[in-house]
């Protein structure tokens, strides 16, 4: 069995996160990392190999500049077999749907994946559409938002907190996985991981060995355009008060009312 | 002019608040046109209610081959349906279905995609917020049809009356997109407050409940308020992760927002920070959440909240 675990490189959320002056993301001046969120979806699939025994190889796959190698790496020391970086300078400020194009031509470099997985939502764009994006384009069928993942032989099935109920959604590999922050706590690398880490193989692949044309991705081939990029304005501190003596529950319903909301 | 269409954000039939604010928003892109996609047999009642809200037409796409089905067999049949009314926009309620559903959609009909606009006005141009809403991003999709998913609370739905002309709509689903199944499903229990995302004002729990909500609980019933909790809640199995705000929960944006118990992590607040107001009750002055705050109380929400809540109820007689 293959699996393709997408793992996307972020700028930390921690960190001041900022725009360029072509209002793409920065994500050269602040420091970045392997999405939290992408963690446990190379958890899930180091779970499902570990649990099928031999002939499952999970392959990390990375769309991002070069310093962007370091999620593959990640997901490598935690126990991903083989890594693949896509990096190309034309591929910068893309949107979601240059790079869910990017990731399905390296997805079919790969080799026929029976399992190609993602995070619930990348923790700087955040829009979670890439993985339906990269089932229309793959031909695939989507479970996605998996809070529980079980497989047996090429049967999928997840749990999953839907709009407005809880679901039980099964599918046929090969299909497209994302699974969210409740899937179960991903692990952390451990020292022998770290050391495999670094004799497994990690291929970097440009546009043009995945047959894209660099016309098809950027900024300037984007589908939709940013106009304007505003900090929020800092909140004004409002009224703090201690409570003493029950003298804040008066406060506060003082202040809810002056707000009309009571 | 020409269509906007809006896809109707329902359960069996009953149309969600949303849905109306979408219809509002699609009265400033052009003519809304409602897209029903559900039981037939539900068709009446849908048009009957989203015509109060602007709706020009009505299209029914009865999803008797599709039901059970995930979002590629909705997304073939709002393709057909695009490529027959050449619509200006497709508004889609950004729901964790709505989402994918333009996803695929987007790629479909080789139209650029905007995601959790909380406001669109005319061009369409969007708002969005972004980072944890420490940013304000307008955008526009400069591709194809421009396809918008909107989040709740967006606009105030307005009455205005419409024809609602309800005509079906006969989509052709391949077998390719029948593969994703549901196979069992556990409707959500109601909880007699209001919806999470919805609601106008939002009382939340953290750790600092110790577990027990029901201080947080009567204080929410007090004002009407939609009840939700912190990550660190909902693993401790306090409240369902359906209960829970921020990043890898729900994003909310109402009138008002009480944190009682919740320290205030990026993660937490990047699913309330865009509430118009803000309340924190926590015992530590220093908690991260009190410099969002327009009102906050240092103290213990187990003695403030239940002495809050009298309070108020006193006050509304
Ligand atoms: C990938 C990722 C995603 C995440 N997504 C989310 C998310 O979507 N939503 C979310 O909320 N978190 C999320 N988190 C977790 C987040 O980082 C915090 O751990 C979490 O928000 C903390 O919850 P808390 O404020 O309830 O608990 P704590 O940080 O422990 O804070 C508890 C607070 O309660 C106060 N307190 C204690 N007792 C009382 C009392 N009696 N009266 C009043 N105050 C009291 C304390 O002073 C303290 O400030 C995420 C984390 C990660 C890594
Ligand atoms: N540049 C990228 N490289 C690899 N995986 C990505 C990339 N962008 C998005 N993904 C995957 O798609 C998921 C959802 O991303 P998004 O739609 O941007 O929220 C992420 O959790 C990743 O698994």
């Amino acid at each position: 069995m293959n699996i393709v675990v997408c793992v996307k490189y972020v700028p930390d959320a921690t960190a001041d996160r900022q725009f360029e002056s072509d209002k793409t993301v920065d994500r050269v001046g602040v420091d970045g990392l392997l999405s939290e969120l992408d963690e446990y979806a190379v958890e899930q699939a180091l779970q499902i190999k570990e649990k099928a025994g031999d002939g499952v190889e999970v392959t990390a796959l990375c769309v991002g500049p070069d310093k962007a190698v370091d999620a593959v790496r990640k997901a490598l020391q935690m126990g991903a077999d083989k890594g693949v970086h896509v990096v190309d300078d034309a591929i910068a400020g893309s949107d979601a749907v240059a790079t869910s194009l990017v990731l399905a031509k390296a997805v079919e470099k790969i080799g026929p994946a029976d399992l190609v997985m993602c995070g619930m939502a990348s923790t700087d764009g955040a829009m979670s559409v890439v993985p339906a994006m990269l089932a229309e384009r793959l031909g695939l069928p989507q479970v996605t938002q998996a809070s529980v993942v079980e497989t047996q032989g090429d049967q999928v099935r997840i749990k999953r907190d839907g709009d407005s109920a809880t679901e039980v959604i099964g599918g046929t590999m090969p299909l497209v996985l994302s699974v969210t922050d409740q899937s179960g706590e991903a692990r952390y690398p451990s020292f022998k991981g770290i050391m495999a880490a670094k004799k497994k193989p990690l291929e970097t692949l440009s546009l043009s060995d995945l047959g894209v044309d660099a016309s098809e991705v950027g900024l300037e081939a984007a589908w939709t355009a940013v106009e304007e990029t505003t900090a929020r304005p800092p909140r004004t501190a409002g009224e703090i008060v201690k409570d003493e003596d029950g003298s804040g529950a008066k406060a506060l319903a003082d202040f809810l009312a002056s707000k009309k909301f009571i | 002019m020409s269509e906007v269409l809006v896809v109707v954000d329902h359960v069996d039939g009953a149309v969600k608040k949303p849905t109306y604010e979408l219809l509002t928003i699609a009265a400033r892109l052009g003519e809304p046109s409602a897209v029903f996609i559900g039981g037939a047999d539900k068709a009446a009642e849908v048009a009957e209610a989203v015509k109060k809200y602007g709706a020009e037409k009505v299209y029914v796409v009865d999803d008797a081959q599709i039901k059970g089905y995930l979002v590629a067999p909705k997304a073939e049949a709002l393709q057909q349906l695009v490529e027959k009314t050449s619509p200006a926009a497709v508004l889609i309620p950004s729901t964790v279905e709505g989402k994918e559903v333009a996803a695929r959609l987007a790629i479909k009909i080789q139209s650029g995609l905007i995601t959790d606009a909380v406001d669109v006005q005319e061009g369409p141009v969007t708002t969005q917020s972004v980072f944890a809403g420490n940013y304000t991003v307008t955008a526009k999709v400069t591709k194809g049809t421009p396809i918008i998913t909107v989040k709740p609370n967006s606009a105030a739905p307005e009455e205005k009356a419409g024809a609602g002309a309800v005509e079906e709509f006969a989509a052709t689903v391949s077998d390719a997109a029948k593969t994703a199944q549901i196979v069992a499903s556990q409707p959500r229990q109601a909880t007699g407050r209001p919806e999470l995302t919805e609601a106008a004002i939002v009382v939340s729990g953290g750790r600092g409940t110790g577990g027990n909500f029901e201080p947080v609980e009567n204080f929410a019933d007090s004002l009407g308020a939609a009840v939700g909790a912190s990550r660190a809640a909902v693993d401790s199995g306090w409240k369902p992760h359906t209960f829970q705000v921020g990043q890898t929960g729900k994003t909310v944006s109402p009138q008002l927002y009480v944190a009682a118990g919740i320290s205030g992590a990026i993660q937490h607040r990047a699913g309330m920070q865009t509430s118009k107001t803000i309340v924190a009750v926590n015992k530590d002055e220093e908690a991260p959440l009190f410099e969002l705050v327009d009102f906050g109380v240092v103290g213990d929400l187990h003695s403030v909240l239940p002495a809050a809540t009298e309070e108020i109820n006193k006050r509304k007689g």
